[in-house]
């Protein structure tokens, strides 16, 4: 093909000029809707405003009130517990993946089914398990009476409703970390296997010395979805609890978005001062994330 | 293959494992099995107490009847479409644009632009949501569909472009480099040779954002109210107060409500795990 602007100033500089307009959309779209607000929190936070008036500068103001303040103490332990026991995803994932990882007929099936909690929005699966949880029509306290055991009523008792909310939210969580496994499973070298066979590996030793580390892929990602999931869990608490009973199951995640934006006032600096605080907790986390990723960046370098 | 294939294993052995999947299935669905039976009792049977006995009659028409005829609900569900297919043409686009240049082009930036997506793709919603709630109001899209959508393809962006950068990646690159020696220009290598290999990343993305974008809640509560825009997660919220305690409809709701990305894993299955798995296997 020959072009008659061979020389011409666009064509020289083509190899600039075609990654940047292919990037100025999506890069501008970027800017405008993600970077830019996360700059634009920081700077809120440092106001008192209601989100309609003028807005009154107060410096750390916000900040200072958060040390003082109860419900965001109680939103910030109830984050650990999320992130703590949300990991057990990952463990959990991968025992139903190694119970799945076979070949009978049908099987195919048998792990769309039980993957598929994950498909179902996080709406639906609060509202499920909020029912699965209710003290007289709930499925729990009829199989628990079954057993001869006292009903409980897991979401109304301050003490057990995190636990109760984080327990549903593991349950399309673990479906995500299985597929990642069953993926990661398939892909295991059989020779490596067969080697550790041979050197009189089984059970146990075999998991831990030949397949997990053919699996450390899928754990990274394991690992990178679960503890972003549990910093993000917004809508189950929303659904099943509003925060209650007592604001005992708050998180900041939920805690920021009753302070800003719901019937308890339109706090719009305090709200992004704690919308910062959760920012920068996982700051440390995507750091981590991308560094990770640096790496092999590096390796792959061509 | 780990662990050892159970036909290796004794007769006993295998037939153990045959009813223990089962099983294990059961309890694993048990809540939404639970919901499920709830959908297609009839009003008596929870007046009575008779939760988990022999419905009474069979009302799956009566219940997912009322469910389409005799509440928003098709709007909502019609509102989750108008919202969820756009987003989903205009982020797999952005993102075709943004991994190519990404992918193939080596400038002084692309890891930084590259890492900017990744990153902001993982940041809290919860730090974006006054000032992005303020720019959809300010532009007059508050409690419009369009300033759902707008923010929804900005901020999935990030991921598909981590998808999109790292599938053009693993194309071979020597296609492009003899596109080059003959002399191609580099908008028509994207169109005629890159983008034909990028089908199966297309499809595993738009199934993924399909899902995504379906079951979002939080932005729907936050830039939008009632049945003109909301989508069927938020709307379901209004659905449950018409219907109070009145549990086979609610939960013939929420199935209506969860259906559309169940039926697109189940049509598109290899496509979808192909897309949440990728990178899980190097």
């Amino acid at each position: 093909m020959t072009n008659a602007h061979d020389t011409s100033w666009v064509r020289r500089n083509r190899m600039t000029l075609t990654p940047l307009m292919f990037l100025l959309p999506g890069v501008l779209f970027f800017l405008v809707y993600v970077i830019s607000p996360i700059l634009q929190s920081f700077n809120i936070s440092l106001y008192e405003w209601d989100g309609l008036g003028e807005a009154t500068y107060i410096g750390l103001g916000n900040y200072q009130e958060l040390m003082s303040d109860r419900a965001f103490e109680t939103s910030l332990w109830n984050n650990l517990k999320w992130l703590a026991l949300y990991l057990l995803a990952i463990p959990a994932g991968l025992f139903i993946a190694l119970f799945l990882n076979q070949t009978i007929t049908g099987m195919r099936l048998y792990k769309s089914l039980f993957f598929f909690p994950f498909v179902l929005s996080q709406v639906v699966v609060g509202l499920v398990f909020s029912w699965f949880y209710l003290p007289r029509e709930g499925l729990l306290n009829a199989v628990l009476s079954f057993l001869g055991m006292d009903a409980i009523n897991v979401l109304g008792d301050p003490t057990m409703a995190t636990y109760g909310i984080i327990a549903a939210g593991l349950w399309p969580q673990t479906a995500y970390c299985m597929i990642l496994y069953l993926t990661g499973l398939n892909a295991v070298d059989p020779e490596q296997i067969e080697a550790g066979r041979l050197d009189g590996a089984k059970g146990w030793r075999m998991l831990w010395h030949v397949i997990l580390p053919q699996l450390k892929p899928a754990t990274f990602i394991a690992f990178v979805v679960t503890i972003i999931g549990a910093l993000r869990s917004f809508d189950l608490i929303s659904i099943m609890t509003n925060g209650g009973p007592f604001g005992s199951t708050r998180v900041l995640s939920f805690y920021m978005f009753e302070k800003a934006l719901s019937e308890y006032g339109f706090r719009m600096g305090y709200g992004s001062a704690i919308a910062v605080v959760l920012f920068l907790i996982m700051l440390v986390f995507i750091g981590y994330f991308l560094w990770s990723m640096y790496q092999d960046e590096k390796a792959a370098r061509r | 293959m780990f662990p050892t294939p159970i036909e290796k294993r004794s007769r006993g052995a295998q037939i153990t494992y045959q009813t223990l999947v089962p099983l294990a299935l059961i309890m694993w669905l048990l809540p939404l099995i639970a919901v499920a039976l709830f959908s297609v009792r009839p009003l008596a049977d929870f007046t009575n107490g008779n939760y988990w006995g022999v419905p009474s009659s069979f009302e799956f028409f009566t219940n997912y009847g009322k469910v389409f005829l005799e509440s928003d609900m098709p709007r909502y569900m019609w509102n989750s479409i108008l919202i969820t297919v756009p987003t989903v043409v205009g982020a797999v686009a952005l993102s075709c644009m943004t991994g190519f240049a990404l992918g193939i082009y080596r400038f002084r930036g692309n890891l930084i632009i590259f890492f900017m997506f990744i990153a902001g793709n993982f940041v809290p919603f919860q730090i974006l949501m006054v000032p992005v709630r303020d720019l959809t109001v300010s532009a007059g899209l508050y409690d419009t569909k369009l300033g759902l959508v707008l923010f929804h393809i900005a901020f999935q962006t990030g991921f598909c472009t981590l998808f999109m950068r790292n599938f053009i990646r693993a194309l071979p690159y020597e296609l492009i480099e003899a596109a080059r020696v003959e002399g191609v220009a580099e908008w028509r290598i994207f169109w005629y040779v890159v983008l034909p290999l990028m089908k199966p990343a297309i499809a595993a993305l738009a199934v993924l954002i399909f899902t995504f974008i379906w079951n979002d809640y939080f932005w729907a509560i936050v830039l939008t109210q009632g049945p003109d825009a909301q989508p069927v997660t938020a709307g379901i919220t209004s659905f449950n107060s018409q219907f109070v305690a009145q549990y086979h409809l609610m939960s013939a709701g929420s199935i209506v409500a969860a259906l559309p990305p169940v039926a697109m894993f189940f049509l598109m299955q290899r496509h979808f795990i192909a897309g949440l798995t990728l990178g899980a296997v190097k």
